[in-house]
């Protein structure tokens, strides 16, 4: 039984249906990557992974236990961290306080963990005085990755964390993911940039239509032909 | 019994409106025919301002908190225009007046312009400040010196004396001018800034009219008004008049004596008269406010009214389309204000009198607001119907707050000292009571009455 | 009167009469300009019942006074008007939390565009809050200061140094700017260093964000109003007891206070106190006559027969309405870079 499971998700929008029995699943440890055209509902399934939109039917479980009827706010208390695409960090708020943010919920001490994304993160603690929104792209997203860790998440789900950055700076964050995984978690990302994504990734779901198109390890998928031609330009 | 909602949802405006009818004609026959038609044509009026704030709001959700300021504006130009001009008082300081007005304008362009050029901020400071003085020198000596001019009765440079509904197409035109003016600098900006900047403007307009006694007289009021109707006076006195209602009255008057029939003649004279000089604004009321019906559902209807309801329901995809979103919003924003500053010349011509302190500019604007938003907003028959039921409510409210308080007021002493409190203070619950009405629409049913088709607020 | 030139007088002169007011005048638009900068940050609209509510705190306060000196609570030299603010507060804290859970929750939940339905609401309540002062104080002005009107008096004063001019401290004119100091103190200290503040700002900086980390909005909206309560509260009572209490005049502070916020820049607290400070000044140094003020600098052959007023004091209102304008005109997003200027 993998640790985080979406299991055979249908989920729609109103009345337009976006998910067909989508399954996706993913390790401590490990990296996982969803990728597939725009339209493809690789969002939705970060969506419904959160709680954030309830599905017609299908389930989610954490490390064996169904989590399909707790709340966004109780799953991230379990141990789920999510970092959004876009917005995923409190611009007029200084790098220490972005952090200390994320562990809101916390009652303990939470000044280790903060140590501990210095240590993964060290570019952070010598800004951790400066805004977030004084930093470059690949430090905010350092920043966002942050937040989402001061919870101690057990899973993060990364909502395309190199959506609209340079060459240069996608380097970075990909260096930071797998920096997050090394520490033990479990990593399910959305990504547009799938030929970078699965170089990198344990495991790879294919999405089309709102459905496993192909799944298998991202070395698979980079030499499965029919992916190569539909999704990787050639 | 969904039959009957059934039928009452296909004709709610007609039926709403007929209800609205029946409630005048009720008044009308139980208290007096010129409360029925006095209530009716502050409803005309207020229905016409409706209608102009109902096309920002409605039509294009621009936010008009200074709907009094543009009102005064309508009733300066009544005065400007069809007031005779004071002679003295222009030979006296007219010039003068002119003159400072000149340079200050000077002086504002001069400012822009070095300012547009680039040229050191203290250079073009300190000219601004200069020309601010030499105006203001030459400004406080004119004003002084038509001010003096018979102060009990003139004191101002008084009007073109020119027919007075010309007034109502300047009145229009000064409302837009200001409207343009605002809109340019705001529109663009968050929706919060228009509202802040017409309240503003609104403010300081009625400040200069309050405070200019060479303008329009301040606070000294501007009475005698030239009227487009006939006066009661003269109607009592021509014998057509007299005639028509002897005929009406034929039957009551054949039985009294003739001293009695005099008598009662000359009654019935003084009270038709007024009710036919209030009969006389109502139909004229009731063409400008149609033209200006027919002229909007026209226009609506047009390819740029077509453009302005895509625009008005998705902001965003008209904006990708490329549509032009501020352009659009400052056309509407102008011809909304100028409908509610011919309304507010309307409202002084019919008055006959400018009081600058009876545009108390956060409670009237609000009473607008009601209407639109009670009648349905982006609806221009329902910002009409609003303002029947708002203006008549506001109207009686105050006489039925005191009738529920000397109800229970039977039980107390009279006199009672809690009892005068209430008897003094209740007419202030009206506000409580329209800002509840409010809220309400806003929260329970926020289409209101008439309800615009595939529109949400 | 001398005919030398004399620095000292004209400055005594000028501190008397523009830089105190002034100084008490900012203190107290700024107070509410924060209130309205808390509004706007948390809840995204510019709440138009802020006037009225001030006017609703201070009417609170003078009937809680009112029956404190009836009952001979008081304490000698001291207003009582400010032994009355701690249960004032109470009934504000009330009136706004009642608000803001029959009018304003409703929308917060809806997507719609919070402010445009914010102000429409706020204009509602403005109404409601209006008409009940109104109601229960009437609609004239009148004054509830009571104990010792100065702290040093001109006469004390030009005992003490010997000069031709003298300055008088008012009662109401230190309260408002120690309070002021004290509260603007307290609310910096409280976003910046409590987990209450920080996660207000942080709701205010990023809502979903904030919702993701685990921030209640609920809590964060209910410590905002009775922020909004102390601060609204307290500038109402300091400007009634500096100029007295007129339900109209705290109505139309709504435009002094607006052209603070903005001028900051919308949503920045340091900016409502800039601006607010702009205004109060702009206002009072435009229309104070500079005759006498003149008089003391220049030599007797220069000296102004006019009032020497840059202008009327019935247009003080409009100094914060040009500001305003000018403002919008050339930087709208204000003096601290605010917000946002253009909607979400």
């Amino acid at each position: 039984m993998a640790y985080l499971k979406g299991k055979n998700l249908v989920a729609a929008y109103g009345v337009v249906p976006i998910l067909h029995e989508c399954s996706v699943e993913v390790e401590k440890g490990e990296l996982a990557v969803i990728v597939g055209p725009n339209g493809a509902g690789k969002s939705t399934v970060m969506r419904v992974l959160l709680g954030m939109l309830e599905p017609t039917s299908g389930s989610v479980t954490l490390d064996g236990n169904d989590i399909s009827m707790l709340s966004t706010q109780d799953r991230i208390a379990q141990g789920l961290a999510f970092v959004p695409q876009t917005k995923n960090v409190f611009p007029s708020m200084t790098v220490e306080e972005n952090l200390q943010m994320g562990g809101f919920i916390r009652e303990d001490d939470i000044s280790k963990t903060i140590e501990e994304v210095y240590e993964l993160f060290p570019i952070l603690y010598e800004k951790r005085k400066q805004l977030a929104e004084e930093l470059s792209g690949g430090q905010r997203q350092q920043v966002a990755f942050g937040r989402a860790m001061m919870t101690r998440p057990s899973v993060m789900l990364l909502d395309e964390p190199t959506a609209g950055v340079s060459p240069i700076v996608m380097d970075e964050i990909f260096s930071n993911i797998l920096d997050v995984r090394n520490a033990g978690m479990a990593v399910l990302m959305v990504e547009q940039n799938a030929q970078q994504a699965l170089n990198i990734a344990d495991k790879g779901f294919v999405l089309v239509s709102g459905r496993n198109e192909h799944t298998g390890t991202g070395k698979e998928l980079i030499k499965d032909r029919e992916v190569r031609k539909k999704f990787l330009g050639g | 019994m969904n039959n009957i909602t059934a039928i009452w949802e296909a004709n709610k405006a007609i039926a709403s409106f007929a209800i609205m009818g029946l409630i005048l004609l009720f008044v009308g026959m139980n208290q007096s025919w010129a409360l029925a038609l006095g209530i009716f044509n502050m409803s005309l009026i207020s229905a016409i301002m409706a209608l102009g704030v109902n096309i920002q709001w409605g039509y294009a959700g621009l936010f008009n908190v200074g709907i009094m300021g543009f009102a005064a504006l309508g009733g300066v130009s009544v005065v400007l225009i069809a007031q005779q001009p004071v002679t003295e008082a222009i030979d006296v300081g007219g010039m003068k007046m002119f003159l400072s007005l000149i340079i200050g304008a000077v002086t504002v362009i001069t400012g822009v312009v070095l300012n547009r050029r680039g040229v050191n901020k203290w250079l073009t400071a300190s000219v601004v400040i200069i020309g601010y003085l030499i105006t203001r020198y030459y400004f406080s000596e004119a004003a002084e010196l038509i001010e003096k001019v018979d102060p009990a009765i003139t004191g101002y440079l008084g009007g073109f004396g020119i027919p007075v509904a010309f007034s109502w197409i300047v009145g229009g035109l000064a409302a837009a001018g200001a409207a343009w003016w605002i809109g340019k600098i705001t529109l663009g900006l968050r929706t919060d800034y228009l509202a802040i900047a017409t309240l503003g403007i609104s403010e300081i307009i009625l400040y200069v009219i309050k405070n200019e006694d060479w303008f329009v007289r301040g606070l000294k009021n501007v009475y005698g008004l030239p009227r487009p109707v006939p006066y009661e006076v003269d109607m009592q006195q021509s014998e057509w008049f007299q005639n028509i209602i002897a005929w009406l009255h034929k039957s009551e008057l054949q039985l009294l004596t003739q001293s009695e029939q005099i008598d009662q003649l000359g009654d019935y004279v003084r009270e038709a008269a007024v009710v036919f000089v209030k009969l006389c604004y109502s139909g004229l009321f009731i063409a400008i406010l149609g033209a200006f019906i027919i002229l909007s559902n026209l226009a609506l209807n047009s390819p740029w009214g077509r453009k302005v309801r895509a625009i008005r329901d998705n902001e965003v995809a008209a904006s990708a389309m490329g549509k032009n979103i501020k352009r659009q919003h400052l056309q509407i924003f102008v011809i909304g204000s100028a409908i509610v500053g011919v309304a507010g010349a309307l409202l002084v011509t019919y008055d006959g009198i400018f009081i600058p302190t009876a545009y108390q500019p956060l409670r009237f604007t609000f009473l607008i607001w009601v209407m639109v938003i009670l009648g349905g907003s982006g609806n221009n028959l329902g910002s009409v119907l609003g303002a029947f039921i708002i203006w008549f409510i506001w109207i009686q409210a105050g006489p039925m707050g005191l009738w529920v308080v000397e109800m229970l007021g039977n039980n107390m002493q009279e006199g009672s000292a809690f009892l005068e409190f209430i008897e003094d203070r209740v007419h202030y619950l009206r506000l409580v009571f329209m800002g509840t009405i409010l809220l309400l629409i806003m929260r329970f049913s926020p289409g209101g009455i008439l309800p615009e088709k595939n529109k949400e607020l | 009167m001398s005919d030398s030139i004399d620095i000292i007088n004209a400055f005594a002169l000028l501190t008397n009469f523009v830089i105190l007011p002034a100084l008490s005048y900012g203190s107290q638009l700024a107070l509410g300009a924060l209130a309205v900068t808390l509004v706007y940050s948390i809840l995204r609209f510019s709440n138009f019942a802020q006037g009225d509510s001030m006017a609703f705190g201070t009417m609170l306060v003078i009937l809680i006074s009112g029956y404190m000196i009836s009952k001979g609570w008081t304490i000698t030299g001291f207003p009582t008007a400010i032994l009355a603010i701690p249960l004032a507060l109470v009934g504000m804290s009330i009136y706004l939390l009642l608000m803001d859970r029959l009018v304003y929750r409703h929308y917060r939940g809806i997507k719609i565009k919070q402010s445009i339905v914010g102000i429409t609401a706020s204009i509602g309540v403005m109404f409601i809050t209006g008409g009940i002062v109104r109601f229960f104080l009437g609609a004239s002005a009148q004054r509830f200061g009571d104990g010792e009107r100065f702290i040093f008096s001109v006469r004390e004063f030009k005992a003490f140094t010997g000069l031709q001019q003298g300055i008088a401290l008012k009662t109401s004119q230190f309260l408002t700017i120690t309070l002021a100091i004290l509260l603007v103190a307290f609310l910096f200290y409280f976003l910046q260093k409590t987990k209450t503040g920080k996660a207000m700002r942080a709701y205010s900086d990023n809502k979903e964000l904030a919702l993701l980390s685990g921030i209640d909005p609920d809590k964060v909206v209910r410590i905002t109003w009775l922020l909004v309560a102390l601060f609204t509260t307290i500038a109402g009572t300091l400007y009634g007891l500096d100029k007295g209490f007129a339900p109209q005049q705290y109505h139309l502070l709504l435009l002094p206070i607006f052209a603070s916020v903005i001028v900051g820049g919308i949503g920045s607290p340091i900016g409502a106190i800039a601006g607010a400070f702009l205004v109060a000044f702009s206002e009072i140094f435009l229309t104070y006559a500079y005759k006498k003020f003149l008089i003391y600098l220049l030599p007797l052959s220069m000296h102004p027969n006019s009032l020497v007023q840059l202008i009327g004091t019935e247009y003080k209102y409009a100094i914060s309405f040009v500001i305003l304008i000018i403002v919008l005109l050339i930087k709208p997003t204000g003096l601290f870079k605010g917000k946002v200027i253009v909607d979400e």
